[in-house]
């Protein structure tokens, strides 16, 4: 019982404190800057809660009442009887500050029929500090409430984490997702109307189907057909790989493997960019092309066969990882019985392996669907006149148009396509598979493959890894160049524009892509551990514990991965422009992005590497009197560390590779080096893009390496080295 | 070519993984119409002898004949084999009619007269009715019933199973094993049949080839193997013997006089000469005494099993595991004993060793 007063004092504390000394409200030179120290008593904007509420600010007078009752509950009642009431008190707390800050804005209310109701109101800046740990005190209060009504065996702990965690994901995927929709029938001045979107909705940009009969379809039909066509060549490229490493004797195979790594070291228009290089109006090839024949080839690449092109490039290896397990899940004894049954090898692949194949095959095509939907760095650098809507998305906000209720309706469309394809993959497919139906031991081997399917299915695949490579070859060689296509002279110029340093007078950064850089891998460096931290705290609260509503909470932080970043990315800005949560142009909502992007990841990987730690080790720890807390700090933590090494890396390396939420979200003073990259092939400047995406992949590669080297070193028996491996398999399979 | 139908001959078969010896030299012929158990522990190289058989492995070197016909480099689809699958190996996307007559139909039957066979095949295991099922619909025994069936169906000289009761439960298991042996000698096919567990092969076979380290280590009929084990191991292996030191005092023809811990007792001699001498000694070759002659020791350990006790005796023969069929009086640990030695449950090993 001494425990609930505690930790209920520790809360009630933080409050207190929050509410008489934290400023209630935004600070605009920034909290941790703590320039507002200097002029805190004289700025009113910079009082805290109490202050604000006694200088005539009624809105906050409810929160000072839920406070004192709280207090009072502590004091006043015991433990075992105050439960409900706490919970009461949370919930009240919580939707009342909910109720004030959107009501509330920047200049009096925000909707006009409150004004009309309760007359003008002095206008009110965005949450700040203070605002902020009380919104954390009352969903605390919330957990503490429930632990001490009983509920999950009253561990404080794990309740603490799943309302937070609830409040999180609400708050940075929810939010943000209803304010988009909200802002779709919202005028300037913020007054409902459907102008916009009924403008949107019927516009045949969007939805034509005028190529059936020889114009030009909408948009959406065209994003949709590319999706399809893209995730129909990744699936069959895919399974051609995935055969080759599996099922023939093909000697480079081993190597093969390696091309799985590219598309997690690579940022996405990279690929669109060495393409121009090689196919584009003045790239390689087509110079040869044109020089052989004599034939004008022209801007065929830009448009969707280029950004079909370059998506096969990109997505191949995803689907490649994908199918490989599936090709090596199908248990080798039914291939063998296949054959004891009379059937050759052509029989038992075309009876047995590939209908037991097939639900995975579906699983990678919808996988690649997805991709190709929401890619947003190729269709920018090809798309040329006609677009996808991801990029549609992004000319509707930032071009000449400026229209939100076209990007919103646009980003609507796309989120339907794409949660579709996961609903899909979710429900149709789970259930549907056959690769873990025995499990039986028993041993054997994959069959090979018959000889009229090896020879063209290992041509195919040579000569794509061959394509392959001579893009990725282009990459790294174009940034030598001086100007591709006209001058070819070896240079390193672009280098030292993008990175040059000056000793002269002190260490100066003189190249124009160091600021970015530093700050990706700031903000890379800070978005990885609370990646890792919320995804594994998920993870175990996925596994090991057994809450109501526990399954649509796992179904709504795995959609979260099929929002395409276009959506994310505008939902943000519309989010969190105006209060309550004024973040646009920070550091943090760049942060938030990355955490609730990547987060899925996490949970994964953590969810396989949790599977694998025997759930009586959790219990024993609780048996010998530790709390959940101090088990998961002492028993899972220490366990779990490939996971954990995993994780990081894994959202380090997307931050840095991201573009599609990111090129909404990033400011002058906060620009992230894929953004920055983007500007210059805009510009044309393709020499220091590609000089500067040359150093981010190497970047990667290092750090990828030096995880490996890291892990590699505490491999001491072979069980811990399973669950790397499973781990690490795992997080690769969720970044397809 | 009636005559050998069913026959299996292994010609000095050896098979190696990589640097690995897996079966270093292997000889051995199946009489059509047996059922042949291979018997070892695990890694002894019965699977890979069964799946060299199946065509699902090639030998290193050596040959196998069936049917008295060279199949050595015949592959597994072109073999007249078929076989059980310690797994089933059931298609799990087809229905149960369609998994049996897989083979029918790959050997060029046409759909009709393949379903047709194919239904009198699951009548004949006694799963009419069921046809239309997938197999995950059914329970372990009658996924196991088909696919024997899916085996049988195909008529084969050989039929191999490769421990075909391992995933059924122990009640199961024992009535699995008497149909399939009901089957193969209503049927009169040759079976070649792996197992680890020597009960089961016991039970079922013709014919034990108990292996070890890829080598053949006793072949024989199960009463062969049991009452003249040739080795240590075998005698270990099929029905846990003690393993006692004696003394052969004289041989008079196939006979010899063994002295057991000072008690003499006439075994066959098996071709072994005066001194000393290892035998096997089953547990129930001695009966436990409070007093009278015998080999005296002391109870180290009881345990009363309702219709039997099982006793540890220390004694002048090591420790020793002994079964008394007289429970009505179990005796203390601690008590002296003395065990009156019978010539049943004893043979002398002729390995040397």
């Amino acid at each position: 019982m001494n425990t609930d007063n505690r930790r209920l004092d520790l809360v009630l504390a933080a409050g207190l404190f929050a509410l008489i000394a934290l400023p209630w409200y935004r600070v605009r030179q920034g909290f941790f800057s703590f320039e507002w120290l200097e002029s805190y008593a004289q700025t009113a904007k910079h009082w805290p809660g109490l202050f604000q509420a006694l200088d005539g600010r009624w809105q906050l007078w409810p929160v000072l009442v839920l406070m004192l009752a709280a207090f009072w509950l502590r004091f006043g009642r015991r433990p075992g009887a105050r439960g409900s009431h706490l919970i009461a008190v949370g919930v009240a707390g919580l939707l009342w500050l909910m109720i004030e800050s959107l009501s509330i804005g920047l200049r009096g209310w925000n909707w006009g029929v409150l004004t009309a109701a309760f007359g003008n109101i002095e206008g009110q800046q965005a949450f700040g500090a203070g605002a902020i740990v009380l919104g954390v005190v009352f969903s605390l209060l919330i957990a503490f409430g429930a632990a001490e009504r009983g509920a999950l065996k009253g561990d404080a702990f794990v309740l603490g984490a799943i309302t937070l965690l609830v409040l999180l994901v609400a708050v940075f995927v929810f939010y943000p997702l209803i304010s988009m929709f909200a802002g779709a029938f919202q005028d300037f001045d913020g007054s409902f109307t459907t102008v916009g979107v009924r403008n949107n909705i019927f516009d045949p940009k969007i939805w034509s189907l005028a190529c059936l009969v020889g114009g030009n379809c909408g948009v959406a039909w065209r994003t949709f057909f590319l999706a399809l066509c893209t995730a129909t060549g990744t699936t069959v490229l895919g399974l051609v790989f995935a055969l080759v490493v599996t099922r023939t004797r093909f000697r480079f195979k081993k190597s093969l493997r390696l091309l799985t790594v590219l598309p997690i070291i690579t940022p996405p228009f990279v690929v669109g960019l060495a393409l121009t290089m090689l196919l584009g109006r003045a790239g390689t090839v087509t110079q040869w092309i044109e020089m052989a024949t004599g034939y004008e080839l022209g801007r065929w690449l830009y448009g969707l066969t280029g950004i079909w092109l370059a998506q096969m490039l990109s997505f191949t290896p995803i689907s490649f990882l994908v199918l490989i397990g599936v090709v090596e899940g199908v248990s080798p004894s039914m291939e063998e019985a296949s054959q004891t049954l009379r059937s050759d090898r052509w029989r038992t692949f075309r009876k047995v392996s590939l209908p037991l194949m097939a639900p995975g095959l579906a699983n990678a095509f919808l996988i690649g669907f997805i991709e190709s939907m929401a890619d947003f760095g190729n269709p920018l650098v090809l798309g040329g006149s006609g677009g996808v809507l991801s990029t549609e998305i992004f000319f509707a906000v930032v071009g000449a148009q400026n229209d939100p209720a076209r990007a919103t309706v646009l980003a609507c469309v796309l989120l339907f396509f794409t949660l579709s394809a996961f609903l899909a993959q979710r429900f149709w497919l789970s259930g549907k598979n056959y690769a873990t139906v025995t499990g039986k031991g028993d041993g054997g081997r994959h069959a090979l493959l018959p000889r009229r399917v090896a020879w063209p299915v290992i041509t195919i695949a040579t000569a794509w890894a061959a394509f392959t490579i001579t893009v990725y070859a282009m990459i790294l060689f174009g940034g030598f160049v001086k100007v591709w296509g006209l001058d070819h002279s070896l240079t390193f110029d672009h280098y030292v524009r993008a990175f040059g340093v000056s000793i002269t007078d002190g260490w100066h950064w003189t190249g124009v892509a160091w600021d970015s850089f530093w700050t990706t891998m700031g903000i890379a460096l800070g978005a990885a551990p609370l990646t890792a931290a919320v995804g594994l705290l998920t993870a175990w609260l996925i596994v090991r514990q057994r809450f109501p509503g526990r399954g649509v909470f796992e179904f709504a932080l795995m959609m979260s991965f099929a929002i395409p970043g276009t959506v994310i990315g505008i939902s943000y800005i519309i989010a969190f422009n105006l209060p309550p949560l004024q973040m646009t142009g920070t550091a943090a909502i760049l942060i938030a992005c990355f955490v609730f992007r990547n987060m899925p990841v996490g949970v994964r990987g953590g969810v396989a590497a949790m599977a694998q730690l025997d759930g009586s080790l959790d219990e024993a720890s609780l048996m010998l009197g530790a709390g959940s807390g101090r088990t998961m700090r002492k028993i899972i933590l220490p366990l779990m560390r490939p996971a954990i090494l995993a994780a990081l890396v894994y959202s380090f390396v997307r931050a840095i590779t991201s573009i599609s939420a990111v090129i909404f979200l990033v400011s002058a003073k906060y620009n992230m080096a894929t953004a920055y990259i983007v500007g210059l092939v805009e510009n044309g400047e393709y020499g220091i893009a590609i000089a500067y995406s040359s150093v981010l992949i190497l970047v990667m590669i290092t750090v990828i390496g030096g995880f490996q080297l890291l892990v590699g070193e505490r491999r001491i028996g072979r069980r811990e080295l399973k669950q790397k491996t499973r781990a690490e398999a795992a997080t690769q399979e969720v970044n397809a | 070519m009636t005559q050998t139908r069913g026959a299996v001959e292994f010609r000095n078969v050896q098979k190696r993984f990589g640097q690995f010896t897996a079966i270093p030299d292997l000889s051995m012929t199946i009489q059509p119409g047996e059922l042949v158990t291979l018997l070892g522990p695990s890694g002894c190289g019965k699977t890979t002898t069964l799946r060299m058989l199946a065509g699902l492995e090639s030998p290193t070197q050596g040959q196998i004949l069936l049917g008295g016909q060279d199949v050595t480099r015949l592959p597994a689809d072109r073999r007249d084999v078929a076989m059980v699958f310690q797994s089933y190996a059931l298609f799990p996307h087809m229905s149960v009619i369609q998994n049996v007559a897989y083979g029918l139909e790959a050997s060029g039957l046409k759909p009709g007269p393949a379903r047709e066979r194919a239904e009198k095949t699951l009548s004949l295991v006694g799963l009419d009715g069921l046809a239309e099922r997938l197999p995950a619909e059914l329970s372990g025994g009658q996924q196991q019933r088909v696919a024997v069936a899916r085996a049988l169906v195909l008529e084969p000289q050989v039929l191999l199973l490769d421990e075909p009761l391992s995933n059924l439960d122990a009640r199961l298991r024992r009535k699995v094993r008497t149909e399939i042996r009901d089957l193969q000698q209503r049927l009169g096919f040759t079976a070649v049949y792996v197992t680890h567990d020597q009960e089961e092969a016991l039970a079922v076979s013709d014919r034990i080839v108990v292996m070890k380290d890829g080598v053949v280590a006793q072949m024989g009929s199960p009463r062969d193997l049991y009452e003249a084990p040739e080795s240590e191991f075998i005698a270990d292996f099929i029905g846990e013997a003690n393993i006692i030191s004696g003394r052969i005092l004289s041989v008079g023809g196939a006979e010899a006089r063994v002295d057991i811990g000072g008690s003499v007792i006439t075994l066959p001699a098996r071709g072994l000469g005066e001194g000393p001498a290892r035998l096997a000694m089953r547990s129930n070759a001695a009966r436990v005494r409070n007093d009278g002659p015998g080999v005296t020791g002391t109870v180290a350990s009881s345990a009363y099993l309702g219709d039997h006790v099982e006793y540890e005796i220390d004694g002048a023969l090591g420790r020793i595991f002994v079964v008394d069929d007289e429970s009505d009086s179990p005796l203390p640990v601690g008590a002296p004993v003395t065990l009156e030695l019978r010539p049943r449950g004893l043979a002398l090993i002729p390995e040397a060793q």
